[in-house]
């Protein structure tokens, strides 16, 4: 019937419902030259390539349930008596904002349900960038002209670990303002500023009447705010630069190899929303997250053993644990190392992540532009550093649950605190070199594939009685994947004269980095690409292998 | 009196009075010391105290010496009183298989709990402790839930958690999880301290409060426990949590991110 209605509306020369309503848009809004060039944008194809959305997509579903629940809390610090279903707390003193948080879990329709998935999905949503982040780095996509959305990246991290850290303080129970006192320890610890920062934050003295109605603000606006910003840089550069690829048959450095955004990617990121929000959902139907009517509201005077806050801020709580309790009096004011120096690290390991992209380009002194990501094995330093942080972070990680890996695991919480305290030294030097030896064997691998072929598994016995394994040469695309990359030669120091003869000062800056260009690139940091000489020697060779 | 005046001089009149002070006080003192034993039935409790007396050789005085007076393999057990006897030994902590290690665990049960009941009685006729709570103690009856929730925060969350699972102590000791623990044996734990465990005896928290606190572990670990929000997930906080984020969160967005990615429409080839 409609074809008909269509085929009438035609013949009066008027067009399609459809293409008036897209015009009258197009004449207000004047988007259809941005779509047209933007519709076709080309993105390539990769699992990992998606880990970003998975993120997005949780940050999205952060923001749906966190609106929904702002329309029942109460960020307010006044003493109330509960009167809520939940009997073994009925008549208990507790702070509006606990009592909101009981009246959601327990009285609110659906609303336990919203809480859990707010909470899965931001410790999802952190998991998430981790593990994207991590993508990025071990393949080298940070690199020129991606180094400014890594901060950005690396900013939405940081805001993500505060603004889950705010979150997670504001039911006010026992486990989240154990958690606001750590915190407070944490600001007191540093020198000079410390107590006024304290004093500040909190209105007075801990725990105040203030810190919840603060962090309400700071992690409802603010800092999600600044975070939607980022998101939207983000996402921005991500479009501008185009999307980075791995290397392959007719995959350059000046093309993106994919599926077009339009048809193919917005039904794919859209069903990929949809698969995103109903696995989170499903997790938080099924499992049981922050039982804040366990913990019991929050009192100064009273702890509960195994507090620990959500696992992005773990490497903190772990930093601290195992910190020998050091304490020094200098001139009548104490400084308290143990709580200062988990602190000061808790920055080093943050902003080491933050800052390596630039030291990378300093080290390798390339200036020009890579939209072709690196295989892991291919820059082994790399990648030996990134297991490195990762595993030291693990092991903080390790510490932050020391406790708990005691008593399930039948240890003695003290040996654990002194491994975590050797490891986190001992524990990256081993990952780096391991990481470098198993790069260096996949890079072998990679070359002896090139230059003798697949190992078949085909036995085959010669006349004369020798056994060969036979070996299937690979494909040129193949062959071509697995030869794609370049590799760097390390940075020399340059002539010890300059063009008039003149002996030229040699900067202390210019050594290191040969130095360090050295240990990245220099001989045995990495297994020379076969050559194309080598390969037609060796296969012009017949009955060789 | 004259009888009396004449013969204070006597020799043995020093050793007379000194008798009769001791007669004097050793019965003020049974008049009004705590009757720490029941009085009902002297012939079966000296019959439980001779069974007590034969099981505690056999079974417990290779450690804590042929009269409970300790040894270096275990403590003396005088004056630790009938609940102790019945704490340890109904919660198969005692007999211990060995001294060495951090701490006994809590296991099956070796004795009947008659036996237990003639042990505790032995070992109550050594010096006087602690009895053997009775039900209308550690019943919940008349218990005040939210108030026992509050004092168990307060005073014992510190090593057992909010939610009563336990947690570790230092060099390997543990405060063990306090679900499915009897509610007579959570009373004897309160009174009398086993192991790491500091006592809180009715000076500290009265039998009201320990009745409250029962009450309240009852409210939380039984059939009618509210605890909604699906699988607890040991509950255990933010650690296992955080794992349960990564491993089952993450690992199924990966996986679904691995499916779609592998989904992709093939380019019509025209």
């Amino acid at each position: 019937m409609s074809t008909n209605e269509n085929a009438q509306s035609r013949e009066r020369g008027k067009a399609p419902a459809g293409e008036r309503v897209a015009d009258w848009a197009d004449g207000r809004l004047g988007i259809y030259s941005l779509a047209k060039a933007n519709m076709r944008k080309i993105f390539p194809d990769h699992w990992s390539f998606m880990l970003g959305e998975i993120c997005l997509y949780s940050f999205i579903i952060i923001i749906l349930t966190g609106v929904y629940l702002t329309l029942f809390f109460h960020p307010s610090m006044n003493e109330v008596e509960y009167h809520g279903s939940y009997v073994p707390l009925q008549g208990q003193l507790m702070s509006e904002a606990f009592n909101s948080t009981m009246h959601i879990s327990f009285d609110v329709r659906g609303g336990l349900l919203i809480r859990q998935i707010h909470h899965w999905s931001a410790l999802i949503f952190l998991a998430g960038m981790f593990v994207h982040m991590m993508r990025v780095f071990f393949t080298g996509a940070f690199r020129k002209p991606r180094e400014i959305n890594w901060l950005f990246g690396f900013l939405l991290f940081v805001l993500g670990m505060f603004t889950g850290f705010t979150g997670y303080s504001l039911p006010d129970d026992l486990l989240s303002g154990t958690g606001v006192r750590f915190t407070e320890g944490a600001i007191l610890s540093m020198p000079i500023v410390g107590t006024y920062i304290s004093m500040f934050l909190f209105g007075g003295e801990f725990p105040g009447h203030d810190f919840v109605a603060r962090f309400y603000s700071i992690h409802i606006l603010l800092l999600p705010g600044i975070m939607l910003g980022l998101v939207v840089g983000h996402l921005i550069l991500v479009f501008y630069h185009k999307h980075t690829q791995f290397a392959g048959p007719g995959k350059t450095n000046k093309n993106v190899v994919g599926m077009p955004l339009l048809p193919v990617y917005m039904a794919k990121a859209g069903g990929f929303f949809f698969l995103v929000f109903g696995t989170i959902a499903a997790i938080a139907a099924l499992a049981q997250i922050n039982p804040v009517w366990v913990f019991g509201p929050y009192r100064p005077d009273q702890v509960s053993t195994g507090a620990q806050p959500d696992w992005y801020m773990g490497f903190a709580e772990g930093l601290i644990r195992f910190m020998p309790g050091w304490e020094v009096n200098i001139w009548g004011h104490t400084l308290v190392l143990g709580v200062f120096i988990p602190l000061v690290l808790f920055g080093v390991v943050l902003a080491a992540l933050a800052l390596y992209p630039f030291i990378e380009s300093w080290i390798t002194g390339d200036k020009r532009e890579h939209h072709i990501l690196d295989r892991p094995r291919n820059a082994p330093t790399r990648t030996a550093l990134g297991v490195a942080w990762v595993t030291m972070y693990m092991i903080t990680l390790v510490g932050g649950g020391n406790d708990l890996w005691a008593t399930h695991f039948h240890l003695s919480i003290n040996s654990i605190t002194w491994f975590v305290r050797i490891f986190f030294f001992v524990g990256p030097v081993i990952a780096y070199i391991l990481t470098k030896r198993i790069c260096l064997g996949l890079q072998r691998r990679d070359k002896d594939k090139v230059l003798h072929g697949r190992e078949t598994g085909t036995i085959k016995r010669l006349p004369h009685g020798e056994f060969i394994e036979v070996h299937e040469p690979l494909s040129q695309e193949q062959l071509f994947t697995l030869t794609a990359h370049e590799q760097y030669e390390p940075a020399a120091v340059g002539p010890a004269v300059d063009e008039n003869g003149v002996e030229r000062k040699i900067k202390r800056s210019e050594k290191l980095r040969a130095k360090i260009s050295g240990a990245y690139f220099g001989e045995d940091q990495q297994i020379p690409k076969p050559t194309v000489e080598e390969y037609k020697e060796i296969t012009s060779g017949h009955g060789h292998h | 009196m004259k009888k009396l005046s004449a013969r204070r001089r006597h020799p043995l009149a020093a050793l007379v009075v000194l008798l009769l002070a001791l007669a004097c006080t050793g019965g003020l003192y049974a008049a009004f010391a705590p009757a720490s034993k029941a009085q009902a039935d002297e012939t079966a409790q000296s019959l439980a105290i001779d069974e007590g007396k034969k099981l505690f050789a056999v079974g417990c005085a290779s450690c804590h010496g042929t009269k409970g007076q300790g040894s270096s393999d275990g403590p003396s057990l005088v004056g630790v009183g009938a609940a102790a006897v019945d704490f340890q030994v109904g919660t198969g902590r005692m007999p211990a298989a060995t001294s060495q290690g951090a701490q006994v665990p809590s296991k099956k049960a070796v004795y009947t709990q008659a036996e237990i009941d003639q042990l505790a009685a032995y070992i109550a006729s050594l010096g006087a402790g602690p009895n053997v709570p009775t039900e209308a103690e550690y019943g919940t009856e008349g218990a005040d839930i939210a108030k026992g929730g509050e004092l168990f925060r307060t005073n014992c969350a510190q090593c057992h958690t909010t939610g009563g699972k336990g947690g570790a102590l230092t060099h390997g000791k543990y405060a063990p999880t306090l679900e499915g623990v009897a509610p007579k044996h959570i009373y004897e734990a309160m009174q009398t301290g086993p192991q790491n465990m500091p006592s809180f005896p009715d000076t500290t928290l009265t039998e009201q409060n320990k009745k409250d606190i029962i009450a309240y572990l009852n409210a939380i670990d039984s059939d009618e426990t509210v605890n909604p929000g699906g699988l607890e997930l040991g509950g255990l906080g933010p650690v296992s949590e955080g794992l349960f984020a990564w491993i089952f969160g993450l690992g199924a967005l990966i996986a679904v991110a691995v499916w779609v990615a592998a989904r992709t429409a093939k380019a019509k080839k025209s």
